[in-house]
């Protein structure tokens, strides 16, 4: 079992390695994960790169994925790196196949030649990088962190100046790869009553400037860049701006933004109110959205494929005749696939599907549990029992899915995705089986160790043969001839829960919002004055949206200024008092920002911005109104 | 010119402070309650993820004096959120390098640093504060403070109440509480709120391991006790990690189990909770932000309604802002005694046994007694030793227990609380 590092290295277009393990070579079904990361490498004496390859996991051998993975390691170590199926993730998948027992083993193509030795194993602790970084790779692995650090942020800095600053401390901190600050302010007293990264020796000099240098400090790592220019600094893979930005500024940013498809936030903070809207261009799917784990767990026990059905069979054949301690491990998916068999034979060859026949099917299944015993029944049957209502069921296919199943790829770039032609091909694993390909995994259940693990890599292999069958025919698929069969995996993996962001087309009619926010509130005033204050609904935060948004130009805008723009909009808004009320409170802060209330919404934009540089979690779509006296937020499409 | 540049240097906060709006019509704008801030006395709790950022928000709002406590010292692993630290500060304490950072930074603050527990202090110490606001990873320090704020307040003495302000995150998600001692919920209330994370039978760490977890339990459990390969289990120490890991590796490929690392060993070991700097950036700014409403009025604040903004990242944006009701027999600001249903066959030991995983009480070292006699007590040894027969004792026949006796329950974790119950058996 391979479960240390070993080292990578490579010359005008060799790769080499050396693989350490503990216990010889043992590759029967082996899937090798490699982390790799470029080192300068002092101990050569030729220039070289040299590569720390991390193993982390084991999987299935396979010899078709060894050639074009040799050929795409030799692509990016030679510098043709046009074709990198591994884009930013800094993941390569290693898989080795038939590999003697104990024994070295030698490999040669055209393009690069692979050398494993057996060497003694060698501890390899985390790396400096990676202590640094635990607490943060835990969330967005690998993977989400080479993303981070290839990213190029432009912050488009304005007015008091603090929530962008506030948002940038948030992403330099976990190791954003570039950000470019464009700023035209000259550093005053006021900001340094709001702005923490800035110090008395800044006043006088540029904003940007001294933000820059001090948030540099956070991260020595980061780059130093100071071009205020678009163009010159970019491409970004993010742009930032906050209100108050004059209109031909948010005109150019709009114009440079739309033509190279780069996401914009928009961020506006004022005394205690605050929002920020994303501008995402087109659709945004993501694969990676974390679902509790909970949720995940898909054991196809209506569907059972001819080996896990001949497990299980095998399993009770004699059940009566088993000892009590087999007996209390029978797992539970073996139980109910057993009971499920029975109660097929007493009802026309029909499963229990409304909540009556589940309970009677619950009896059905106690009713095999021993009771001789101290405890009086047996734990592995009540765990069978337990997990009738969520896993007997014919999975319907979520509506996010159906979404994702139904779009119609139109952009370029959509048509160049390998994530709409892993789609596509998933539809039509879908139609030909009636069934998502299986994630594959299996929780944990009362069982003999020997026993789960059979019946853990049961579940495994027909997750890896149904993700194979996903890759031949997206490799099919007009742009995704070149997929990644990790893409693929991850996929097949997620399928339930994939989501498209920014699909939907953006209701732009704020006088119909502002109805139906207003109809809203008055429901919430209702329900606390019939229950006597015991239920309440939050009032909504729109209100707050339309009232910053009226002085995006005009920050010392007076509450009159504030209606006027609104009423222009919104002719009926003038009558809600609660409206006047937030055009008041918003002119109250007179363009001034709160720090908290710019370091809360900091924190919420970072967090965001995170979402959509990893492509992982889910982030808003596509407008988060925050209220600071209240303490609520509201996520709204605007 | 000093004033002028402290005037304009505070002009966003203070156009606020001296403008009513419309949410707090009636707030007391008047110069001397502008002044007042500046003597207000704040404690902060923690150092780290959440107590950095909370250290520069209170700054960057107007206080002026401030005092913070942590007894840890800075680890690598806290440089991708402590803002305030450098690579060179670590080994040195939080408190001092915090405390330093923030002064230099911001002039004309006051930051006094405590490297020590916040259980080294005692009620006078606590007294000289207006304002406690808490950045804590640990569920037993939060126990411990609200405990000792809730006991401090003599309803004769408006100036002992403390409003207490607790932040928590945790990955994408995080919460913010607001807690008026003896006048809303308390920590105590809300205890059950923390499920105590369900232990794996140790008969599957020892027999039939599954999960890779169950190996690396087993490795810290049993093996380590049975080999000592060092004298202490130091979870910081690499080298005991290493040596966890490589055993768990061992016993998964005995099972043949996958996925034991390094990372995952040191994450079950520790019991490690992710934590980012944007997650900690949006709790410590809400907990400023109430901290500062609460002393100047300038708007409405959470607490005495709704005390409680919970705050979720990770699909979409959600945050839920709700009132939590008090508990009358809450242990610590309640007093009335709850009932305890039990089985009147269990031993004394079992039943504190179940204290450590009831929800509303969290207890590893419960002493009990039972109509005013000691059944069992963890200290003094002498009394220990002399109550331990007791132990293996069942609750009706041996001990002579019955429903409707007065049962009260202390650990010395939490000296100033006392669960009370009225025993009540649940079959014959």
């Amino acid at each position: 079992m391979f479960d240390n590092g070993g080292y990578f290295c490579c010359e005008s277009g060799q790769v080499g390695y050396n693989l350490r393990n503990t216990n010889g070579f043992k590759v029967s079904g082996v899937h090798i994960f490699h982390r790799l990361k470029r080192n300068a490498n002092p101990s050569h004496a030729t220039p070289s790169i040299l590569y720390h390859v991390h193993v982390v996991a084991i999987g299935r051998a396979n010899e078709y994925f060894l050639d074009g993975i040799i050929s795409d390691i030799s692509n990016i170590l030679t510098g043709n790196e046009q074709y990198n199926p591994w884009g930013h993730s800094g993941l390569v998948y290693l898989v080795l196949s038939h590999l003697p027992p104990g024994g070295a083993t030698r490999r040669r193509n055209s393009m690069a030649e692979i050398v494993v030795n057996q060497t003694p194993p060698v501890l390899q602790g985390p790396t400096e990088k990676e202590k640094k970084y635990d607490r943060q790779l835990r969330l967005w692995a690998a993977s989400g962190q080479a993303a981070l650090e290839s990213a190029n942020i432009l912050l488009i800095n304005s007015g008091a100046g603090t929530v962008g600053i506030e948002t940038l401390k948030n992403l330099v901190l976990p190791g954003i790869g570039k950000f470019v600050i464009a700023d035209d302010a000259i550093v005053n007293e006021a900001d340094l009553g709001v702005n923490f990264f800035l110090d008395h020796s800044c006043l006088g000099r540029s904003r940007s400037e001294c933000c820059t240098k001090l948030l540099l400090e956070l991260n020595p790592e980061e780059r130093l860049d100071l071009q205020h220019v678009l163009d010159s600094s970019g491409p970004f893979t993010l742009i930032m701006h906050t209100n108050p930005i004059r209109q031909e500024d948010l005109a150019t940013v709009e114009a440079h933004a739309s033509q190279r498809q780069t996401p914009v936030v928009c961020i506006h903070s004022a005394g205690f109110y605050s929002y920020f809207r994303f501008n995402l261009h087109g659709t945004f799917p993501i694969v990676d959205t974390h679902p509790e784990v909970e949720k995940t767990t898909d054991l196809r026990l209506l569907q059972p494929w001819p080996e896990l059905s001949a497990f299980a069979k095998e399993m009770v054949e004699r059940i009566d005749a088993l000892e009590d301690h087999e007996h209390g491990h029978l797992p539970y998916v073996v139980i109910l696939l057993h009971f499920l068999e029975q109660w097929r034979q007493l009802h026309d060859g029909k499963n229990p599907t409304t909540l009556k026949e589940k309970k009677e099917f619950s009896k059905l299944v106690l009713s095999g549990a021993r009771t001789n015993n101290p405890e009086g029944g047996e734990e592995n049957f009540q765990e069978a029992v337990d997990a009738i209502n969520k896993n007997i069921k014919v999975p319907e296919l979520a509506p996010e899915l159906e979404e994702v199943f139904n779009h119609q790829t139109s952009s370029e770039v959509e048509l160049r995705s390998s994530f709409w032609a892993v789609a596509k091909a998933i539809n039509l694993f879908h139609q030909k089986h009636g069934c998502l390909p299986l994630p594959g995994s299996l929780p944990d259940m009362k069982a003999q160790s020997n026993v789960y693990v059979k019946l853990q890599s049961i579940y495994k292999e027909k997750a890896r043969r149904d993700a194979r069958e996903v890759l031949e025919s997206a490799r099919q698929i007009d742009g995704g001839e070149h997929v990644d069969p990790a893409e693929v995996d991850l996929f097949c993996k997620n399928a339930r829960f994939v989501k498209l962001i920014n699909a939907k087309p953006r209701d732009s009619d704020l006088g119909q919002i502002f109805d139906t926010e207003k109809a809203n509130d008055e429901a919430a005033e209702a329900m606390k004055i019939e229950t006597g204050g015991a239920f309440s609904l939050p009032s909504s935060n729109f209100f707050v949206y339309l009232a910053l948004k009226a002085t995006a130009h005009n920050p010392t805008a007076t509450s009159g200024e504030i209606m006027n723009t609104i009423t222009q909009l919104i002719p009926h808004a003038a009558e809600y008092e609660r409206m006047q009320q937030i055009a008041e409170e918003v002119a109250r802060a007179r363009g001034g920002e709160l720090h908290n209330i710019s370091a809360f919404t900091g924190g919420m934009v970072a967090q965001e911005v995170i979402k959509i540089i990893t492509k992982q979690y889910i982030p808003i779509d596509d407008t988060c109104i925050f209220d600071g006296i209240s303490s609520r937020c509201q996520v709204l499409r605007l | 010119m000093a004033d002028s540049n402290e005037t304009r240097r505070w002009q966003y906060l203070d156009q606020i402070r001296r403008n009513p709006g419309p949410f707090n019509q009636d707030s007391d704008v008047s110069e001397e309650a502008l002044q007042a801030l500046g003597q207000h006395k704040v404690l902060v709790i923690g150092a780290g993820g959440l107590g950095c950022e909370i250290l520069k928000n209170l700054a960057l709002s107007g206080f002026k004096n401030i005092d913070v406590i942590d007894m840890d010292t800075i680890d690598i692993s806290n440089l991708n959120r402590q803002f305030l630290f450098r690579k060179d500060d670590v080994g040195k304490y939080k408190a001092e390098v915090a405390a330093a950072f923030v002064e230099k930074r911001v002039k004309g603050i006051k930051i006094t640093p405590h490297n020590c527990r916040i259980q080294d202090f005692d009620e006078d110490f606590y007294k000289q504060f207006q304002l406690v606001v808490c950045g804590l990873d640990s569920i037993e320090a939060r126990r411990w403070i609200n405990a000792t704020l809730v006991n401090m307040v003599d309803m004769d003495d408006s100036d002992s109440l403390k409003p207490l302000i607790d932040g928590g995150t945790e990955g994408f998600k995080g919460q913010t509480r607001v807690i008026i001692p003896t006048l809303t919920p308390c920590i105590e209330c809300q205890l059950d709120l923390y499920t105590p994370r369900a232990a794996v039978p140790l008969c599957t760490l020892a027999t039939i391991p599954r999960q890779p977890e169950h190996c690396i339990e087993w490795a810290h459990i049993i093996a380590w006790d049975q080999e000592k390969p060092f004298p202490d289990l130091d979870k910081d120490d690499p080298e005991h990690i290493t040596w966890l890991y490589q055993k768990a590796s061992a016993r998964a490929q005995e099972f043949g189990i996958t996925g034991v690392t390094y990372s995952l060993t040191q994450g079950v070991v520790k019991n490690i909770i992710p934590a980012i700097a944007s997650t900690n950036a949006i709790i410590a700014a809400s907990c400023c932000n109430e901290a500062l409403k609460i002393a100047t009025t300038i708007a409405p604040s959470l607490g005495l309604e709704e005390s409680y903004m919970m705050y979720s990242g990770d699909d979409s944006i959600y945050t839920s802002t709700f009132k939590y009701d008090r508990k009358p027999d809450c242990p610590v600001c309640g007093g009335a005694a709850k009932p305890l249903a039990v089985d009147p066959g269990i031993t004394l030991r079992e039943l504190l046994d179940s204290f450590a995983v009831k929800p509303d009480m969290q207890l590893k070292k419960p002493s009990i007694r039972a109509n005013n006699k000691t059944l069992y007590m963890q200290f003094p040894p002498s009394i220990e030793a002399q109550t331990r027969p007791n132990l293996d004792k069942t609750l009706k026949t041996d001990l002579g227990l019955d429903t409707g006796h007065e049962i009260a329950v202390t650990d010395p974790a939490f000296p100033t609380i006392t669960f009370n119950f009225i025993l009540s058996f649940t079959s014959t």
